[in-house]
């Protein structure tokens, strides 16, 4: 038998229905590989306790017939998601040590049907970030490297850790945020498979707000199969949410492997940008080609205002991270450097305790929000927002019935390559996913090749707002066409 | 806005006359169970941070989700006010730091309130009625309470008030003496209690005011105000405003310019000061809050809430006056308190008689508003009920005592009856039962068992008559060519009965048997 | 539109966050990149367009007015870096 660590998701789930493995297996398994693991730095927090006595629980569940659609299955949660009586962090120093009295309503449902935690994944600070290395517990090192090199390379962001574990085989699967790019982007540079659902779709309580109106929640995972589980139970309506949607939340398995015969698939030309990598436009043509293949029809479509997506992005997240990050004072939770007075024990707790790039989007966000620049910055900016909003609903009422663009402008970089000097290079990472969130929108990005130095590289697609189950057809038929990688050497592993 | 200054508003300076220009914002605290956006409960004084929710202390992932009765209560209020109800509002995110404001900014609405333009109609004397424009009316969370005297060094914050409801009501400046204002106050909040919603406690801070004011020379344009922050109580505006304009006044005279800023009243030392402090560099930042959407509505919910609301003072004062005869000033007096208003009516209409409802407004606004004034109740509070009022008018109308006798009747109810009654003195409005339950005294019976009838006997009064003025024949002739010394001879032969006897029958008796 | 380093120090107390001197200069810098990177917004024309309030068009629900949190007041202070009988103690505010 191969290392049960090597099973899918759904794989795992049936082993287990069957009685062949027990899930304290699983968690063992899983517990060894993150032990040996450390070197990727994916974890801020393990929980290994937690994981047996949650997977004994299971395999008791599974004896009495009452397991749940997630029975024994050992899940890593990015640190952004509240856990209760387990140390929160959202990456940052601010909130080192901090244990809520509560679980996110998004773990709590995983916990629900079954699920077991593996511990709180690393991830950029308070999810601001492309590569994971803005986190003030380290970055994330990537499982996979170049061929023939062995230079560190990022998992993306901001949810590296999630990306890394799913990708080095050391969780069945991971919870994500996205609110630029977060889960899509990481799981384009490993290889994974990450949904960022409809906005509304996961309730956002518990979750640490980076940025309200684009935050969204959503699994990162080995497969297209595996992802559609993990979202069917992490999605449904919150009443302690307000923005969370109530709508039936369907069987996604279901749609994996559906027909997309017939289907509609919008190609953007403003995608399409000058100084396209040639890679990633072949990687491209390549999706298009895989479409027609399985009866897709394929259109050309305008999304006029694509390319506003990114610096209105930069406004508007900015201007409510600013707002929600307000509430890290050093008086309730958290760290606190003590100061000569109030004022100085804020100033002084808040430089202390946020990173550069976190101090470096309150400002601006504190800046377009100020008096004299908040119409000619925030509310022109929500403005656009209406405007992409209206290019995808007109693309689609014109029957489009999904959107295929590339996930990332590039495969995975090095560690400090890029952002350096100039913030805006690092944000450029989120070029192709921002418009999504802007709008909305659900969008998946899934494996479809790699690059010239064997690195992964990802598709993504785009649905109509609460269609992830033709996200899923769709992914499912670019897996399903995709070569086969294999998953990265264990380089990192100690002591196999 | 009142144009034209009134000259007896005008403040005397040293060079000439001002006028004094109010406007106030009113922090009213919404009545409810729980916050506006959280679960947890509004009562005053527990524990430390015991009526805290998760969301109240913004930790980390925590959602607003409002509170529906804060909203249908902002949009009563703003009938009440006669003000458009805006079927589309939004929140608003006010971004600064306080170590009681958790969130870091407070929710609130900034451009897009719920209740838009009203007026309210202030009586500020017997003879002068005002309007008072109303700005706007919005929803907004109250902060949590810093205690700042408990060490040298710290602070300490509860956050037990930390996101209840409050509506701030924004008027006009539309005010032009401090009676103005605190008539204006007295109005608003018997309006809001009439309403029901906001309870109108100044002392425990349900009602808070701030307090713009400038002066002028009469027929100028507006001159420059300063806000008194966090007034809290009627007497307490009033003197604000005094000091306030007196202080502008002086600076004027003196050639000096008042600088806009936010003052504080010291009620102690009867002055404003500055709290420049607080004025540093504010820039709220507001922007929509992106944890919750438009709050939207249609008209039927509007209609239905205002189907519901109860009679406002306005409208009954106008029905007092229309269908008990009140003259206006009593009218209003008696409205003020809404459950006043009730008692009265209780009392007018006790048993389904019909009784002489001039002569309850006077009884319920002189002798039983003056004994709940000693005990520092409301009428409606006091152990007098609605039907021994009654009981008292009707034993005078039908003759059986005199006003008089009937003060004494009220005397023995106010002193025995005390004791006696307990439970719910609120049960006003509703049975006869409620306005005479079993446990107090029926006015009837109290004469009936202690004699104070009135003598209508005109053989016994005749008699005692005659005793009076067979004894006194010095007298007799005085009244005879002094017909004022009647009153007299009345006094003796009250005095000679026991203070029962007719005063009419006396009167007349007296008139055949003297002659005159 | 771009800041200079008063504005840098300005933006900076409005946030609470101490910058020290030598921070100054390379925040302005920064700022004034990503200032620059939005700056291309201003050609939009955006005549008559409503700003999005809400990403997903629905009315939003409401809460029953009942009481059901509270009564927590040592989970409220637990992660606190000073509290006292349940109070939260910060350095004093002078009013």
């Amino acid at each position: 038998m191969t290392d049960l660590t090597d099973l899918t998701l759904a794989e795992a789930r049936d082993a287990l229905a069957k009685k062949k493995i027990s899930a304290l297996d699983l968690a063992n398994a899983q517990i060894a590989q993150i032990e040996r693991a450390r070197a990727l730095n994916a974890f801020v927090t393990e929980t290994p306790d937690v994981a047996r006595a949650m997977a004994i629980e299971s395999d008791a569940r599974i004896a009495r017939g009452e397991a749940g659609p997630l029975e024994g299955m050992p899940l890593g949660i990015k640190d952004l998601y509240c856990t209760a009586g387990v140390q929160t962090t959202a990456g940052s120093h601010i909130l080192e040590g901090f244990t809520p009295a509560y679980e996110s309503t998004v773990s709590a449902n995983l916990w629900r049907d079954g699920a077991v935690m593996l511990g709180k994944l690393n991830l950029d600070e308070f999810a601001m970030g492309s590569s994971n290395e803005t986190s003030y517990f380290g970055p994330v090192i990537s499982p996979w490297r170049r061929q023939g090199a062995n230079a560190a390379l990022v998992p993306g962001g901001s949810s590296g850790g999630s990306s890394a574990a799913v990708a080095a085989h050391l969780c069945f699967g991971a919870t994500a945020t996205d609110t630029g790019g977060s889960i899509r982007q990481p799981a384009a540079f490993t290889g994974t498979v990450g949904i960022k659902p409809t906005y509304g779709r996961c309730s956002r309580w518990g979750i640490v707000a980076f940025a309200s109106s684009l935050d969204q929640a959503g699994p990162i995972a080995r497969t297209v199969r595996d992802a559609a589980i993990l979202l069917r139970s992490m999605a449904g309506h919150d009443p302690k949410d307000t923005t969370s949607v109530n709508v039936p939340v369907p069987d996604y398995e279901a749609a994996v492997g559906r027909s997309i015969k017939g289907m509609k698939i919008g190609i953007p030309k403003e995608y399409r940008l000058d100084g396209m990598s040639p890679e990633i436009e072949k990687l491209w043509d390549q999706g298009i080609a895989w479409m027609k293949e399985a009866g897709a029809s394929i259109v050309e479509i305008s999304l006029p205002h694509t390319r506003y997506a990114l610096p209105a992005y930069y406004i508007v997240a900015p201007a409510e991270a600013s707002s929600n990050l307000a509430r890290y004072d050093g008086v309730r939770y958290g760290l606190r450097v003590p100061g000569k007075d109030i004022a100085d024990m804020y100033e002084s707790t808040r430089a202390a305790g946020f990173g550069k790039e976190v101090r470096r989007r309150i400002m601006i966000g504190t800046y377009v929000l100020s008096a004299g620049y908040y119409d000619a910055y925030y509310v022109r900016a929500q403005k656009i927002r209406t405007l992409i909003k209206r290019d995808f609903e007109l693309a689609f009422a014109d029957g489009v019935d999904a959107i295929l663009t590339p996930a990332t402008p590039s495969a995975a970089f090095g560690l400090g390559e890029k952002g350096s000097t100039d913030p805006v290079e690092m944000y450029l990472n989120d070029i192709f996913t921002v418009t999504v969130n802007m709008a909305g929108l659900p969008g998946i990005a899934v494996p479809a090749g790699t690059s010239s130095e064997g690195l992964p590289l990802g598709l993504q697609v785009i649905g109509r707002a609460f269609d992830e189950e033709t996200l899923f057809a769709v992914a499912g038929a670019i897996e399903q066409a995709a070569p086969k990688v294999a998953p990265p050497p264990k380089w990192w592993a100690v002591g196999e | 806005m009142n144009t034209h200054a009134k000259p007896s508003k005008l403040i005397k300076g040293a060079t000439g006359d001002f006028e004094v220009v109010i406007g106030m914002e009113i922090h009213a605290q919404v009545t409810s169970r729980s916050k506006l956006f959280s679960g947890a409960s509004t009562v005053f004084g527990n524990e430390p941070n015991a009526n805290v929710s998760l969301v109240d202390a913004a930790m980390p992932g925590m959602l607003p989700v409002i509170n529906e009765e804060c909203v249908a209560q902002a949009i009563r209020t703003g009938l009440g006010l006669e003000a458009q109800i805006n079927l589309r509002s939004v929140f608003d995110r006010k971004n600064y730091f306080y170590p009681d404001l958790p969130q870091g900014y407070q929710i609130s609405q900034y451009k897009s309130p719920i209740v838009g333009e009203g007026v309210v109609i202030v009586d500020v004397s017997p003879t002068e009625q005002i309007e008072v424009g109303i700005e706007r009316l919005h929803l907004e969370q109250d902060a949590g309470k810093s205690l700042h005297d408990q060490s040298a060094t710290e602070s300490f914050v509860d956050l037990n008030r930390s996101g209840v409801a409050l509506m701030e009501i924004v008027s006009k400046p539309d005010m032009r003496s401090s009676d103005e204002a605190r008539a204006y106050v007295t109005k608003l909040r018997t309006i809001l209690r009439y309403i029901g919603s906001c309870d109108g406690n100044m002392e425990q801070g349900s009602l808070r005011a701030d307090v713009n004011v400038s002066v002028r020379r009469p027929g100028e344009p507006l001159g420059t105000r300063c806000e008194i922050k966090n007034v809290n109580s009627i007497r307490f505006i009033a003197q604000a405003i005094e000091v306030e304009a007196r202080r502008q006044i002086g600076i004027i005279e003196d050639g000096g310019k008042i600088d806009q800023e936010t003052r504080l009243f010291d009620p102690v030392r009867g002055e404003t000061r500055s709290m420049r402090s607080k004025e540093e560099a504010h820039d709220y930042r507001y922007f929509p809050d992106p944890d919750l959407l438009p709050l939207e509505f249609d008209q039927d919910y509007v209609d239905a809430l205002k189907a519901e609301l109860p009679e406002l003072p306005d409208a009954k004062k106008a029905r007092f006056i229309k269908d008990y005869g009140l003259p206006a000033y009593d009218a209003g007096v008696l409205v003020a308190d809404k459950e006043t208003a009730d008692y009265y009516e209780a009392a007018v209409k006790f048993g389904g008689a019909s009784r002489d409802a001039k002569l309850v407004a006077n009884w319920i606004s002189g002798d039983v508003a003056a004994y709940a004034n000693t005990q520092g109740l409301s009428v409606a509070q006091t152990h007098i009920r609605p039907g021994q009022i009654a009981g008292i008018v009707d034993l005078i109308a039908d003759g059986t005592i005199s006003g008089k006798i009937a003060k004494d009747v009220l005397a023995i109810i106010i002193a025995e009856d005390k004791d006696r009654v307990s439970g719910s003195l609120s049960a006003i409005e509703g049975s006869d039962t409620a306005a005479m339950s079993g446990s107090v005294s029926d006015p009837r019976a109290i004469v009936e068992a202690r004699g104070m009838k009135q003598v209508t006997d005109t053989g016994a009064i005749a008699a005692a008559v005659d005793a009076i003025i067979a004894a006194n024949p010095d007298k007799v002739a005085q009244a005879q060519a002094k017909p004022s010394m009647l009153g007299w001879f009345v006094g003796q032969v009250m005095k000679e009965t026991g203070g029962k006897a007719n005063p009419q029958a006396v009167n007349e008796l007296l008139k055949s048997k003297l002659g005159i | 539109m771009s800041v200079d380093q008063a504005t840098v120090r300005r933006i900076a107390h409005l946030a609470r966050i101490k910058v020290s001197d030598e921070d100054v200069p390379h925040l302005q810098e920064e700022l004034n990149a990503i200032l620059n990177f939005v700056e291309e917004l201003a050609s939009v024309d955006v005549d008559g367009v409503e700003p999005m309030t809400s990403v997903m068009p629905m009315p939003m629900k409401k809460r029953r007015d009942e009481v059901t949190e509270g009564s927590i007041a040592k989970d409220i202070v637990a992660n606190a870096p000073a509290s006292e009988d349940h109070f939260f103690v910060v350095p004093k505010v002078v009013e």
